[in-house]
């Protein structure tokens, strides 16, 4: 049986956890807030997200006590699990809001797509410490870290879940960023992707299903087809313009309670949320998230070797991104992309994996600690 | 890599770290600030907007008011019915609704869809009536499947009580058209809403009308009704009372007998019209319903031409009841006439005018020549009198001009004179023309309603009114029932003596043995009266005037029948006009005497306007509704 260190528990980074616990509890009253009751059958969809958040729990816990560095020694087995993954679904997934995303695994429905970040996240924070040096790496050193991302990249683009895939490049860059090109390899990596651009547009633009295509076309001009693609932004830009200031009150907010906002629960959550609390929660709110990032790259900095500097700043960006990108959809500064918030959107995998994630940071943290004391 | 190094790569690391943190936060400030923009700078403009969604304006068409006649018995009232209505605005797809629907009703979805198309309009959220008259098995299909964006709305529909009876008088309503939206007139009525379209629904189409009334709901996204907001009832119009008699008015239609004509019948004391009839009469309900383009197409294009209102409409050469006019002008210039030969024609400027009895009336005075409609006296003194005096005094009877009923589309006849003719057609005037127009022939032409109105005002000895067919109102102030003022026109100030031979005349007409009307004797009253024959082609024109009756129908002269009784102190006064009749005394006279009698008949009820008006409110208050 495991059983957590009790040095783990000493030295656990109480603002990061503290910081987890209130946005995971903004998140549940919000779901409770839009999603129907025990009056209508079925189990409450926030009722089913604490129970995830139980798990989420677990999974936070399981991960900050168990030894990063021994997490990054199984990092390529967790990589070619998760590319496995991606394959099966890719043949036999099931089919949901005209994506393929999950697959079912001994009665769990997961998508493999979240497995795939952390995955990434885990296999770059592995391969580059190793090859680090002052002088940066030059273009052909990526050649092989490219690879790995462009594997998953390429399988989760094609169930199609573009948020996902967006993401893993996204840490992929920023990664590159902190360990360091050399200049002629960014000029190189410039050229080259502007070269590419256009195969690879071609490539992703066939790789998108009619809607998302839709999607895209109508973050350009929401106003246009107001019943259409454009409709989500409109009413998500009405729900969180109306709530003003002090915002609407819980469980209050027209926009949200009679349904014109489409997706309350999931996607759109952070407009529900801004409705009920207006202005001022949405300010607590990103300060949340802000605190959370702070912290995320505080203990990156602080980390006690390469590695771990790595893994935590990749698993900050595996968070970050989907924050930006989620908020920036719902205040119509970003297209329609279908990413959920972590920590608040409902949803089982995404929260275990962003968990997970955290936990991982969180023992970047205790083993800063515990290596003083060896 | 040594140590050192390590340590100055891991500081170099972690400047990047802090580049990469601060461009985080600085683009989470970037969100909040956006938050911000739409939260707080831009809030009034997402709540209003927010409020658009939820919030929607449902109108509540008013009651058209009830038209009843002068002693309040129900002529037009509403109906409900049901009808498959869609908000266009909460349809997510035309063709796919109006499929479930049609395939709900078992019904075809191309008509339906056709209606939905056509009428797709400006107003958001406003029904629109893809079909009309469902049964309550269809209504509650309907209600019971729940569509998105499909509505059964209860509608009110017209219903003319006695079908198609004084149906030019009543007239008819029809969804207000594309022009009428844009006419101040029409403010504040909403499309897709039946207005007057014709007669007095029409005309009185404003106070029958009301305002419609709304309801503010919250609706949720789908659109259904989630709570009410606010109510504004509507106000039902109000009721409509006609001047005329019921009655009167169904002896006249009868009497007519599906005959082309019409008949006007007044009240010569204060204009009020008592019966009007054209015919062939429509069916207002039908029309009311809406008809197809073809059907209308048929009621427009028939040959008895049913769209036109006869009685204010139909101009007919008044024939001998112009007679009238020119013996006042000849008694008020020439003075009354005696020992006249009439020997059957008058040759005048190398021409024979005839006279309609061949061997002529021999020798007679002014009253014979009324009585026994000689036209060589007319001829005679017609010419003696001149074109010009004839049409002063028959102007001062109200010929060529319009009477001023209130009815839409009413034609003023024509009177002519040397100046009219000198305009109209740039001629001079024949001297051989004023012998046609002394018999009320050649240009001559008046409406019935004219004709009416002339015998009301020598009946009343000069006294004239506009007719009116609006009885009056109910007081908004004491509750009570209250007549419209008559609206008197100028009088025709002739002198007593004038006007006492044209009454001894005309009652001579009616009674004396070789009077023209005996067919308009009653029992009931002295009758004062005038035959009239509108030529519908010239005499010269090749027709055996003696062989009038067997002539082809449409080749028939109009005939003509007018009258006011009892001739002393009249309480009606009558046209009567039949279509390719004949000689008026024959057919006209018998439908001019069955509407007096009819009118005679409610004499009691007829006494005074008080009666009238106690008629009314004791009614009112007996329960109202009728």
């Amino acid at each position: 049986m495991f059983t957590v260190d009790r040095r783990v528990l000493e030295h656990m980074d109480w603002r990061l956890v503290a910081l987890v616990l209130a946005i995971l509890a903004l998140g549940v009253t919000t779901i409770y807030s839009v999603t129907p009751q025990w009056s209508r059958g079925g189990t409450p969809l926030f009722l089913k997200q604490c129970s995830w958040a139980v798990v989420g729990v677990v999974a936070f816990v399981v991960f900050s006590a168990f030894d990063y560095q021994r997490l990054l020694g199984y990092a390529h087995y967790f990589y070619w699990a998760t590319l496995a993954l991606l394959v099966l679904v890719e043949s036999l997934g099931r089919v949901g809001m005209g994506a393929q995303r999950w697959v079912d695994v001994g009665g769990v429905s997961l998508q493999p797509s979240e497995l795939a970040k952390l995955s990434v996240t885990l296999m770059l924070a592995r391969y580059f410490p190793e090859r680090i040096t002052a002088a940066g790496f030059r273009f052909r050193d990526l050649l092989v870290p490219g690879i790995y991302v462009l594997l998953p990249f390429g399988l989760i683009l094609r169930q199609p879940d573009l948020g996902s895939a967006l993401l893993v490049v996204f840490v992929f860059g920023v990664i590159l960023l902190i360990v360091g090109l050399r200049r002629r390899s960014l000029v190189w990596a410039a050229l080259l992707t502007g070269m590419g651009l256009p195969f690879l547009w071609e490539f992703f633009w066939n790789s998108l299903r009619e809607y998302q295509r839709n999607r895209l076309l109508t973050f350009l001009n929401p106003g246009a087809d107001p019943l259409g693609s454009g409709y989500h932004v409109m009413q998500s830009k009405i729900a969180i313009g109306a709530g003003g200031l002090a915002g609407q009150g819980f469980q209050q907010g027209t926009q949200s309670q009679l349904k014109f906002l489409p997706e309350g629960h999931t996607d759109f959550i952070f407009s529900v949320f801004a409705e009920q609390w207006g202005f001022l929660g949405v300010t607590v709110l990103l300060l949340l998230f802000a605190g959370l990032i702070a912290c995320g790259m505080d203990i990156a900095m602080k980390a006690k070797d390469l590695p771990g500097m790595l893994v935590a700043a990749g698993v900050t960006c595996m968070l970050t991104f989907p924050i930006f990108i989620n908020l920036g959809m719902t205040l119509g500064v970003a297209p329609v992309v279908g990413v959920p918030l972590p920590l608040m959107s409902y949803g089982g995998t995404a929260l275990v994996t962003t968990m997970a994630a955290l936990g991982i940071l969180a023992n970047v943290h205790v083993q800063r600690h515990l290596s003083l004391y060896r | 890599m040594n140590p050192v190094d390590r340590e100055a790569m891991a500081w170099a690391l972690r400047r990047r770290l802090g580049v990469a943190l601060a461009v985080m936060l600085t683009v989470l400030l970037l969100l909040l600030l956006r938050s911000w923009y739409l939260q707080v700078l831009n809030h009034e403009h997402y709540e209003a907007l927010a409020r658009n969604n939820r919030a929607r304006v449902v109108v509540q068409k008013p009651e058209r008011g009830a038209i009843y006649d002068r002693y309040g018995r129900l002529l037009v009232t509403n109906t409900p019915s049901f009808a498959l209505a869609l908000v266009l605005d909460d349809v997510p797809d035309l063709d796919a609704t109006v499929a479930t629907v049609a395939a709900l009703l078992d019904l075809d979805p191309k008509p339906m869809l056709a209606r939905a198309r056509r009428e797709r309009r400006n107003v958001p959220y406003l029904p629109v009536t893809i079909r009309e008259n469902l049964t309550l098995r269809e209504v509650s299909l309907i209600e019971w499947a729940h569509v998105a964006g499909v509505a059964v709305i209860g509608e009110a529909k017209r219903h003319y009580v006695f079908g198609q009876s004084a149906s030019h008088l009543l007239g008819y309503v029809g969804e207000i058209t594309e022009a009428q939206l844009a006419d101040p007139r029409f403010a504040g009525v909403l499309p897709g809403t039946n207005v007057g379209q014709y007669g007095a629904e029409a005309r009185y189409d404003e106070s029958l009308r009301g305002v419609p009334g709304g309801r503010n709901l919250e609706v949720d996204a789908k659109g259904f009704e989630v709570r009410e907001l606010a109510r504004t009832p509507p106000i039902a119009g109000e009721d409509l009372y006609l001047t005329i008699d019921l009655d009167v008015q169904q002896a006249a239609e009868a009497a007519l007998a599906g005959r082309a004509g019409s008949v006007v019948a007044l009240d010569p004391r204060n204009g009020r019209v008592i019966a009007l009839v054209s015919s062939p009469a429509l069916d207002p309900e039908e029309v009311s319903r809406g008809v197809t383009s073809e059907r209308w197409k048929a009621i427009s294009t028939d040959p008895g031409r049913p769209l036109i209102n006869r009685a204010v409409q139909g101009v007919y050469p008044p024939g001998s009841i112009f007679k009238i006019p020119v013996a006042a002008a000849l008694l008020e210039t020439l003075g009354y006439q005696e020992g006249f030969y009439c020997s059957g024609e008058h040759p005048f400027k190398g021409r024979i005018y005839r006279d309609w009895k061949e061997e002529g009336h021999g020798h007679i005075n002014l009253h014979d020549a009324i009585v026994q409609s000689c036209d060589v006296f007319f001829y005679t003194y017609g010419r003696r009198l001149g074109i010009d005096t004839i049409a002063d005094y028959a102007g001062r009877f109200g010929f060529g001009r319009p009477t001023g009923i209130d009815l839409p589309g009413e034609r003023a006849g024509l009177l002519p004179s040397s100046a009219w003719k000198k305009k109209a057609r740039g001629e001079v005037w024949y001297p051989g023309e004023t012998l046609s127009a002394a018999i009320g022939q050649g240009y001559v032409s008046a409406t019935p309603v004219q004709v009416a109105a002339f015998m009301a005002a020598v009946g009343t000895k000069g006294t004239r009114f506009a007719p009116g067919i609006r009885l009056g109102d109910w007081s908004k102030q004491d509750g009570r029932f209250h007549l419209d003022a008559p609206r008197p026109l100028p009088g025709v100030p002739l002198s007593a003596a004038t006007y006492g031979i044209l009454n001894d005349a005309l009652k001579g007409v009616v009674h004396e043995a070789k009077g023209t009307g005996h067919a308009a004797q009653s029992p009931m009253a002295v009758v004062a009266g005038k035959t009239g024959t509108a030529q519908v082609v010239a005499i010269a024109a090749g027709v055996d005037r003696k062989k009038m009756d067997t002539a082809p129908p449409h080749l028939r002269d109009h005939a003509w029948f007018a009258a006011y009784a009892p001739a002393d102190a009249p309480t009606i006064a009558v046209a009567v006009l039949v279509e390719h009749g004949g000689h008026g005394g024959g057919v006209a006279g018998p439908v001019a005497r069955q509407v007096i009698e009819a009118y005679l008949k409610n004499a009691e009820r007829n006494v005074s306007d008080d009666a009238l008006v106690a008629t009314l409110n004791k009614q009112h208050q007996a329960g109202g509704e009728m």
